[in-house]
């Protein structure tokens, strides 16, 4: 007879299985970088010059020089105070607009500083335009 | 003479649902993972405090990178500032939703970051996030 007398179970090897599954895990949690694009979202004005009819007493205006100095309302205050005194302004006026303005020589982490103290503040109005000559 | 401790209870971490575990952690890493890393410049991203999630679909993000030398990359090709409008704007036709993730570096003048934001508002993509790691 040609019957087989082998009558193992037939079962797949587990022993190795955690192994090869770590060594998949270790190389996927190197591979995988969990996308976090964090940041500070904003939206800019519409294109044109179109200038925009803003009574002047509802404008804040915030400039940063190329050291990083924060003019606040012709007022140089610390970055750290942005926030606090632009709570001030818009609670006295909620219509406050700030427009933020930079040397064109500004680092980009100081304009990102300003931002992210005018964003903790909650303003919703921001006008982040330009750069001064 | 010293107490003899009798209880001689076996130590052992148990392991038979070890590999049960590390196939879940598996699967979920295999689903997490991206492949195709996000291309670009190298640029390490200025820090901020008041940061937010970006809430825009991942298909309707596009990483305009500035190092900071001031070179500009979208989409893995090397532009000047003049040429970011003509880039973006047939984008911005096809997809509402399209949110540029401005991936600039620290170091990077405010002059050229201008441009390009001037260069985003001619092709109408206003919603701009920029990147930030936390503080």
């Amino acid at each position: 007879m040609l019957g087989k007398k082998n009558r193992q179970p037939a079962e797949i090897p587990s022993s190795s299985m955690s192994d090869i599954a770590f060594l998949l895990l270790i190389f996927f949690l190197l591979v995988s970088n969990v996308d976090t694009d964090k940041g500070i979202g904003v939206v800019l004005p519409p294109p044109g010059d179109s200038e925009i009819k803003l009574n002047p007493k509802n404008i804040t205006m915030v400039l940063v020089n190329a050291k990083g100095d924060v003019l606040f309302n012709d007022q140089v205050i610390p970055v750290e105070q942005v926030s606090q005194r632009a709570r001030e302004l818009e609670s006295i006026n909620p219509n406050m607009v700030f427009s933020v303005q930079t040397d064109r020589k500004t680092k980009y982490q100081d304009y990102i500083d300003v931002v992210d103290q005018l964003t903790a503040a909650n303003v919703k109005k921001l006008a982040l335009i330009g750069t001064q000559q | 003479m010293a107490i003899k401790k009798k209880s001689k209870a076996k130590t052992g971490i148990p392991t038979a649902s070890m590999s049960d575990i590390i196939f879940m952690l598996l699967i979920f890493f295999m689903a997490a993972t991206t492949l195709k890393t996000v291309e670009g410049l190298k640029v390490s991203l200025p820090r901020a405090r008041s940061i937010a999630k970006l809430d825009t679909p991942k298909q309707s993000v596009l990483y305009v990178f500035i190092d900071r030398t001031g070179r500009i990359s979208i989409q893995d090709k090397l532009l000047n500032a003049e040429e970011v409008t003509g880039v973006i704007y047939p984008l911005r036709r096809s997809d509402n939703l399209l949110t540029i993730s401005l991936r600039a570096d620290q170091e990077t003048q405010m002059g050229i970051v201008s441009d390009v934001q001037n260069q985003l508002r001619d092709a109408s993509a206003l919603k701009v996030n920029y990147s930030a790691k936390p503080k």
